[in-house]
């Protein structure tokens, strides 16, 4: 056993820690495009001193650390681009504390979206969170890193947003709190009235620190729920009905899908709008408005409201919806990427145009899903191709059709959300200088051996 | 190797290793060793890089296949249209190495036992009915069901008694059977599973001609595995019987009334056996049993039928404990899950799924708190 493995073994147990061939094999890579490369250890702590040991330790022997919730981003962020040690933060999994008046939770570092999902519907049927899409085994910490959207982001904004304290690991091993919490017993607020202080923190894809505890807000959750789909063939419309759609105050969440298959949703938009009620009357209050929003466009027959087939109802309403995993498979080969630019939902339409011009270019399956962000402020809208994993060809052509998707992004006034290392190496070149160089020193004196997740956000 | 065409389909999104409201993880080796690797989805990106020549098999890839307890929780949760083959895959590469010779120790010396003995205790097989010696259990002479036992409740001692009560609660409630004694032999459940493929169609092929032999026609099993092959694999192999579960004869005859119980007050939660339920979808019969004895409350734990957790005997590592002990080894985890229920008594309707759960009440210091029993042994205490 070499001496870094022995020292981490003394810190998690001999049990949590591995330098061999299958955690790195396996901890090299994730499930999307980006090249493999292998960490020297992976680990997998159980506490915040854990933790906090492990990173003095990296910083002692100028090791890099890359922190990983369930590495689903699917853009390489926790692919250990240095090597060094892969801390997998997946049994720190406990719902710490739920003020359920002041409506926040707070939870350990690797507790998963499914996890606290259940254990709000178990314990307090009256309080949710903001569900994501991806698979439910994806952490709520790492989520707000990468400023994930859910089921309440069109009310409520991206579910960073949401946060309502941090409890951070330092690259230095130090513990810090961010927030009320700083200073208060309370986790009501990350920020104000005191400076905000996660903003050194998220966004940062753990290039700054680890979160070990999370405080995050949570919302009324109804009795009922239901969906609706306004269906379109005019992609020039979709920004005026999202506009109409979001004046109303109405809708809990709003996406927006195109695909080419099954045949009867091709050169569709569909506009999905999921919305809840305590009650029958505040059900059917809330779906009159929606429809009213939308009369204008039924009457001029640009649009109107699709039936659901049965079985189409229950896939909608499942949080999270697990047919976004199972788009991987559209082509029997396990695999599917996608780029999620945040732009302004004005774009949609060139975006939609875009996103069927490279698929037909690449000879790619796609589909096209948007989710609006706050009160129609921008969009998500991600550009998502299926491939085969056991055909190298098709997955060139997605990579390919992925570098084309971010040169329009940035073209067309958008922003990358999550973006590989070759995107985050654009945006920062077009960055303004000065914004540049303030990441920069955030950086460089945050993690001055430059050991936290390298690679991510350097600014050269 | 077999699959081969859909092993890369695997996205690794990870719903394989929940309960199927996300409450928990429920795989038994992700929850024991905490690494990806020993998920679903790392046995699957494994076993590709391994057919790839990207890894060997080293005694970490074994470790992470026959830990695999084969409880079928990936194949419920998997949202993928090959979740089905998931156990299976993970068996065929189990094959894939025992065809070339490289598996742990541990799987060996049980394959090695079963091949020379029979069983994998390496017991004379003319000992193999004397569990039922102090027992009015005739052998079988054409009677009605064939009661099988298999190796466990053969040979392992909470298990024999385990076996010995089921056979007298079902001759009190007339149930015509009879035992094969020193003629009854593996089944081969493990075997398979464990991936020596030969060796279990030599065992199935020796047992389907010894029941045609005797012209049995019905087969009540004491245990799950057995159930479990004689229902799955059997038929493929020209082995077509009427099989039952023993909790799936006994619950009519209770529900009927054809045995008197009188009241036993307590609380029951019920451990579903994978092979009993995951595998086979039988979920009620014990239930029906339990709820049929006055005074028995019966307490579900939060993870229940499909979402059981694994006692972790399954997929041979009963025998070959791979997936090992500790505080975050699945039948410990289990009983906590048990406790947290309320119950004092754990009910089982696996003499596998009894060993590991004792050991686990013994490991955790609760005997005071909570007992574990079998279905029958229940329905024992109950009888007038």
């Amino acid at each position: 056993m070499s001496d870094i493995t022995l020292s981490l073994a003394q810190i998690v147990g001999e049990q949590y820690v591995s330098n061999k061939a299958e955690e790195t094999y396996f901890y090299a890579r994730d499930p999307g495009l980006m090249p493999a490369h292998k960490p020297d250890y992976v680990v997998v702590p159980k506490t915040v001193e854990e933790v906090q040991k492990i990173v003095r330790l990296a910083n002692k022997e100028r090791i890099p650390i890359v922190p990983m919730g369930a590495g689903m981003s699917l853009t390489g962020l926790v692919i250990p681009l240095k090597g060094g040690i892969v801390i997998d933060m997946k049994r720190m999994n406990k719902v710490l504390e739920v003020h359920e008046k002041a409506r926040y939770v707070i939870v350990e570092g690797g507790t998963s979206h499914g996890l606290l999902k259940a254990y709000l519907e178990k314990n307090y049927p009256r309080l949710r969170h903001s569900v994501p899409d991806s698979p439910a085994t994806s952490t709520i910490a790492a989520n707000v890193m990468i400023h994930g959207q859910g089921r309440l982001t069109q009310q409520y904004g991206f579910n960073s947003d949401m946060v309502a304290g941090l409890e951070v690991v330092l690259p230095s091993g130090e513990l810090c709190k961010i927030g009320s919490c700083s200073l208060s017993p309370e986790w009501f607020s990350k920020g104000a009235p005191l400076p905000d202080l996660s903003g050194l923190f998220l966004g940062w894809f753990g290039a700054t620190g680890i979160i070990t505890k999370v405080a995050l807000k949570l919302y009324p959750r109804k009795k009922m729920r239901d969906v609706e789909i306004f269906v379109t063939d005019t992609e020039d419309l979709v920004p005026d009905m999202v506009y109409e759609l979001t004046h109303t105050e109405m809708v809990e969440d709003i996406n927006i899908f195109a695909q080419p298959l099954p045949v009867i949703f091709k050169d569709n938009h569909h506009i999905t709008l999921f919305i809840t009620g305590d009650t029958d009357e505040e059900l059917e209050f809330k779906r009159k408005m929606i429809w009213d929003s939308l009369d204008g466009f039924i009457k001029s027959k640009d649009g109107g409201f699709m039936s659901l087939p049965p079985v189409m109802k229950p896939t909608l309403l499942e949080m999270p919806q697990q047919s976004v995993s199972r788009f991987a498979d559209v082509r029997k080969g396990g695999g599917f990427e996608y780029s999620g630019p945040i732009i302004a939902v004005e774009k949609y339409p060139e975006c939609s145009r875009k996103i069927m011009e490279l698929a037909s270019q690449y000879d790619l399956a796609y589909s096209a899903m948007a989710r609006i962000i706050g009160r129609s402020h921008c969009m998500m809208f991600g550009f998502a191709f299926t491939f085969n994993r056991a055909d190298p060809d098709m997955m060139e052509r997605t990579r390919k059709a992925l570098q084309k998707v971010a040169e329009f992004a940035l073209a067309a006034g958008g922003v990358y959300w999550k973006p590989t290392v070759d995107e985050q190496r654009m945006a920062i070149e077009r960055m303004d200088p000065n914004t540049r160089n303030l990441m920069k020193m955030i950086k460089t004196n945050l993690d001055p051996q430059g050991i936290m997740n390298p690679g991510n956000w350097e600014v050269h | 190797m077999k699959y081969q065409d859909i092993i890369h389909r695997c996205f690794r999104c990870g719903y394989c290793k929940f309960t199927s409201d996300y409450y928990d993880f429920n795989c038994p080796s992700y929850r024991k060793f905490g690494f990806e690797t020993y998920a679903p989805g790392g046995r699957m990106w494994l076993i590709q890089a391994w057919l790839n020549g990207e890894i060997k098999n080293s005694e970490r890839f074994q470790e992470i296949l026959f830990s695999c307890a084969t409880c079928a929780n990936c194949v419920e949760h998997c949202v993928f249209t090959f979740s089905d083959d998931l156990v299976n895959i993970f068996i065929a590469a189990r094959e894939e190495m025992v065809n070339k010779g490289i598996i742990p120790p541990p799987v060996r010396d049980y394959l090695k036992n079963i091949n020379t003995s029979g069983n994998p205790y390496k017991e004379p097989a003319n000992e193999r009915g004397k569990w039922a010696d102090s027992t009015s259990i005739p052998a079988y002479d054409g009677h009605e069901y064939l009661f099988y036992i298999g190796c466990v409740g053969s040979y392992d001692e909470r298990a024999k008694k385990i076996a010995r009560t089921v056979g007298n609660v079902l001759i009190k409630a007339r149930v015509s059977l009879g035992i094969l004694s020193d003629r009854e032999t593996c089944d081969g459940n493990e075997v398979r599973s464990l991936g020596e493929i030969g060796l279990f169609q030599f065992l199935a092929e020796q047992n389907i001609t010894l029941f045609k032999e005797l012209r049995v026609r019905k087969i009540i099993t004491l245990d799950p595995h057995a159930f479990n092959t004689f229902t799955q694999d059997y038929p493929i192999l020209g082995g077509e019987f009427e099989i039952y579960h023993y909790t799936q004869v006994l619950a009519p005859l209770i529900q009927s009334k054809k045995l008197s119980l009188r009241d036993y007050p307590a609380k029951i939660t019920f451990h579903d056996p994978c092979y009993l339920g995951r595998h086979n979808g039988e979920y009620e019969a014990p239930r029906k049993i339990l709820e049929s004895i006055p005074g028995v409350s019966l307490i579900e734990m939060d993870q229940t039928r499909e979402n059981a957790l694994c006692c972790g005997g399954g997929g041979g590592n009963f025998f070959t404990d791979i997936l090992g002990g500790g505080e975050d080894s699945p039948n410990r985890i289990r009983v906590r899950q048990a406790l947290d229920s309320g119950a004092q008594i754990i009910a089982v309707a696996c003499p596998q799924c009894a060993k590991m759960l004792e050991d686990a009440v013994k490991a955790e210091e609760v005997g005071h708190k909570i007992e574990v029993l079998d279905v029958a042994e229940i329905v024992a205490r109950a009888l007038a």
